[in-house]
């Protein structure tokens, strides 16, 4: 049949819009509620005595604020109610078809957060500026993790190499910094020993086509039995040449490092530190801004319809796995010339695992993940804190406290994320 | 620039995908290449653009022979492919998959977005496409997306442009439309290479046919050729286009669909207050371009999908919110339409794939031990039935031709007692010889007195099946009209387009 066609309409060019019944979600609304709960429980049944006593600033501070000394009880049960009516209002909200707003949800984490430290450091003094600063130095190594994750994921493959990548990293950075006396040999170490951490996964997952998580686990299984050799069978015999205690120096940034509570926060670092702030812009600018960062997407995504175009897949895979190792690495060198000084057996203690959480709660994006890696180590230093203070909360609760933030918000808090399509997908023509 | 290809030659294993091919395209040309799903027609493509090396025959563009180690190459000599599944990254928007491959950049290494833009516009404006440079390429519809790929191979500047199988995600009027496109591209000198197999295209634009079978050059045609002439070509012998079906004799039972609205997961209603009968002794066709709500309401109909509201009635019984095998043991026949996905386990062999249904008791199953001696007589019998080429029933299924894996799962379907035929796509890739053959059981199983339901997007199968046709657009349902209905008011209603009433399309 090819009878002539009535005049035929134009497809339309716009977005499919199919009509969309949005399913109210309670997530919001129920999480908020069981914190509001938590926060009556605590403030008001528990209720603190004496006062609380917030620092915000040292002594040999150039700037010096006051102290913020509040009613422990009182300021917290006030908290507690306003955190109770915010969690009425977010179920008042979703009743009528609406979305919590980020906002929000993040007023209200201020609110519990401000109630939590005024009730658990009540009567001691509570050191603001040295939380957020341990919140910063703690979430180093996992935002070099995230950066390392976030790249290779955004190429297509897994990087659940990172643990690896980060250990490897802490062991050549302490081995070469002691044994040439150079620090700076040291860093380069460690980006190497990511590198080749890299190598391992990316023949075995590009080449071999092998499972990309079970070589990412069986990696990490086998730096950690490289290192606890090494360091057991060389480093020990001779501390004194291949593992002494050397540590970066701090350079505090001029001007900006008086500015009060940030400056001691953000600007008064070792060189790794600044380095990790340079390279989180470098690779958010890098993947959305220039060609290596549309090809790495495009590989990630659509691998197919990128060799069509000429662009060589797993040569492209192979050399960003290779450049998240060296990332990672990087960060290992942390451990060892950027605080501690020395190599320890196992001393990244499942910290990539955690950077490997924050890429997802990032949803793959540098930025993102860089800031779920500062909530992750501020959920660490506050239990470091809250542990040296003395606090109501025993010990053992506050040592899960990083690992609950982590479930939390990788599980309920991501909300729809895409994986890049083609991630842990080997290609094959 | 002329293409030459001289004696081409692919061999995976001790299959041989090309013997010899040999075609020429001259400059302002549109040289058809016909052949049926899996004579080779893929594969020469993928050879000229530089995905697979040839292992014998040479490549000449203006008789300058060309080496190409990737598409990289070929592109570069200015060819550009129109791939049937697009090229595209769904996230990214139409300028950046435009530059990718070969993009300019500007200060600190940035993409230079705005010259990719432009040279969006230039082309679009050349052919008057309409495309936004800024949208985001999963969130166009499909035809629009295949204009990007054209455009995506224009803005390399190539002078051959191999179009694989282009139509068959559009509706009958984008397929005008891009007949119109194919004729621009040819004033402009562009040399086109059009693979289909379908053969009211080939007449509509072709200067030129060649026909391939099972990897070789059959014969050429020229655009004047009869259908039939065409068809038994490419087939290699002669075969009936048409289905011979006598009258539907429905009776009153059968299907009543009422209100079925479907959600996916993020909520879109995928099928939207969808209502329709289907009697027993008749065929309802399910028409619509892909992706339009046919697979849900499919299975919502089986009970496959989750978020189901409205009623699903057969001969009284209410089957929305059932499980799947309680679906199915009401009588429900379904032949999924990704045979390999959800139709058969690939490893498993015919017999056990022919058990499939119905491993929970008797006759295959007793005292939870698989009957073996039951299942290879019933197994015997089906292979027979439904002439299975194969080499025994122990084979594996996976191993089998596209259209002898859908005859097993027929064959399952089939072999039950049924009220209610659900077929999806059923000769999606399949060979002429075994379309007739699935089309023929489908009528019986109509004659049978079995109310079925055939979702198509071929309005070829729709025509040669349908009693009554249901258009769907966008998860609803347009219009119902019947079996004979035009081919263009169907296409009209599957653009949205509103069937006021017979022979007066809105």
């Amino acid at each position: 049949m090819t009878a002539a066609t009535p005049a035929a309409p134009r497809p339309s060019t716009g977005p499919i819009a199919l009509a969309v019944v949005r399913a109210r979600s309670w997530k919001v609304p129920i999480a908020l509620s069981v914190f509001a709960l938590g926060a009556v429980v605590l403030f008001i049944g528990f209720a603190a005595k004496g006062r609380t006593d917030f620092r915000f600033s040292q002594s040999s501070d150039f700037f010096r604020i006051p102290d913020l000394t509040v009613a422990a009880g009182p300021v917290a049960v006030v908290l507690a109610i306003v955190a109770v009516v915010m969690a009425a209002a977010s179920w008042a909200i979703v009743v009528r078809g609406r979305r919590v707003h980020p906002w929000f949800t993040a007023v209200f984490a201020a609110v519990f957060m401000a109630g939590f430290l005024t009730w658990a450091a009540a009567g001691e003094q509570l050191p603001f500026t040295a939380l957020l600063l341990g919140a910063v130095t703690l979430s180093v190594p996992l935002v070099f993790g995230a950066l390392g994750g976030v790249i290779g994921e955004r190429a297509g493959v897994v990087n659940v190499a990172i643990e690896g990548q980060l250990l490897g990293g802490a062991f050549c950075s302490a081995l070469v910094a002691s044994a040439t006396g150079s620090m700076t040999l040291g860093l380069v170490a460690a980006a190497v020993a990511g590198v080749l951490v890299s190598f391992i996964l990316a023949a075995f997952a590009i080449k071999y086509l092998v499972d990309q998580v079970i070589v990412g686990v069986v990696i990490n299984v086998l730096v950690t039995g490289l290192t606890n050799f090494g360091y057991t069978s060389i480093l020990s015999a001779d501390p004194e040449h291949l593992n002494r205690r050397m540590t970066l120096p701090n350079l505090p940034i001029p001007l900006l490092s008086d500015i009060p509570i940030i400056g001691p926060v953000l600007f008064d670092h070792t060189i790794i530190v600044y380095i990790a702030y340079v390279a989180v812009a470098a690779v958010w600018f890098g993947l959305f801004h220039t060609r290596w960062g549309l090809r790495v997407r495009a590989v990630g995504e659509h691998p197919q319809a990128a060799d069509t175009v000429g662009i060589d897949v797993n040569r492209t895979r192979f050399w960003n796995v290779s450049l998240a190792g060296a990332i990672a690495g990087l960060g290992g060198a942390f451990f060892t010339l950027g605080s501690v000084g020395i190599f320890t057996e196992q001393m990244t203690a499942g910290q990539g695992y955690i950077a490997l959480a924050a890429v997802i709660f990032g949803r793959w994006d540098p930025i993102r993940a860089t800031l779920a890696a500062l909530l992750f180590g501020f959920a660490t230093n506050l239990q470091n804190i809250l542990g040296i203070i003395g606090s109501p909360v025993p010990s053992e609760f506050l040592l899960m406290l990083p690992y609950v933030v982590t479930i939390f918000a990788v599980a309920g808090l991501v909300g729809k994320s895409r994986a890049p399509a083609a991630d842990g997908k080997p290609y094959v023509k | 620039m002329k293409l030459e290809l001289r004696g081409i030659t692919k061999r995976f294993g001790s299959l041989t995908a090309n013997d010899r091919i040999s075609l020429t395209v001259e400059p302002g040309e549109i040289h058809c290449l016909l052949g049926e799903n899996g004579a080779g027609k893929s594969t020469l493509m993928n050879v000229l653009y530089g995905l697979y090396q040839a292992d014998e025959g040479e490549i000449l563009l203006d008789d300058v022979v060309q080496h190409f180690s990737g598409p990289g190459d070929a592109m570069k000599a200015g060819i550009g492919m129109v791939h049937q599944h697009f090229m595209l990254i769904p996230v990214f928007t139409v300028a950046e998959n435009v530059m990718l491959g070969h993009e300019q950049t500007r200060g600190l290494g940035r993409l230079d977005l705005p010259a990719a833009r432009a040279r969006v516009r230039e082309i679009s404006a050349r052919f008057g496409f309409d495309v936004d440079p800024d949208a985001v390429v999963e969130h166009l519809p499909v035809g629009v997306q295949q204009r990007v790929e054209i455009i995506k191979a224009l803005s390399r500047d190539a002078k051959v442009l191999v179009f694989d199988e282009p139509t068959a995600v559009l509706t009958p009027q984008e397929t005008d439309e891009l007949m119109d496109v194919m004729r621009r591209l040819k004033e402009q000198g562009t040399g086109i290479v059009f693979i289909t197999h379908k053969l009211r295209e080939v007449r509509e634009v072709a200067d030129r046919i060649t026909v391939i079978r099972l990897g070789k050059v059959v014969g050429e045609a020229s655009p004047t050729a009869g259908n039939t002439e065409l068809a038994s070509l490419m087939v290699g012998r002669a075969v009936e286009l048409t289905v011979h079906k006598e009258p539907a004799q429905p009776v009153d039972s059968g299907l009543t669909v009422n209100g079925l609205t479907v959600l996916d997961a993020a909520g879109a209603k995928v099928v939207n207050d969808v209502s329709f009968e289907v009697r027993g002794g008749e065929i309802l066709a399910i028409a619509g371009v892909q992706g339009n709500g046919q697979t849900e309401l499919t299975e919502a109909l089986l009970g496959l999908q989750a978020k189901v509201e409205g009623s699903i009635e057969l001969d009284g019984v209410e089957l929305a919110g059932r499980s799947v095998r309680q679906v199915l043991d009401a009588g429900v026949g379904f032949v999924p339409e990704d045979r390999n996905e959800d139709g058969l386990v690939g490893e498993f062999s015919i017999a056990e794939n022919l058990m499939l249904d119905r491993s929970s008791g008797a006759p295959f199953v007793r005292g939870g031990n698989v009957q073996t001696k039951a299942l290879n007589a019933f197994a015997e019998e089906k292979l027979k039935e439904f002439d299975v080429r194969a080499a025994s029933i122990q084979t594996p299924v996976g191993r089998l031709s596209g259209g002898n894996q859908q005859k097993v799962v027929l064959a399952r379907e089939l072999s039950r007692e049924l009220r209610l035929f659900v077929a999806a796509q059923p000769t999606r890739g399949l060979d002429v010889g075994s379309i007739e053959f699935v089309h023929k059981r489908i009528v019986a199983a109509r004659d049978a007195g079995v109310p079925v339901i055939v979702v198509s997007t071929e309005l070829d199968e729709v025509a040669a099946l349908a009693d009554r046709i249901a258009v769907m657009y966008r998860g609803g349902i347009v219009g119902i009209v019947p079996g004979d209905t035009p081919r263009d008011v169907l296409g009209l209603m599957m653009a949205g387009e509103h069937h006021t009433s017979e022979g007066e399309a809105a």
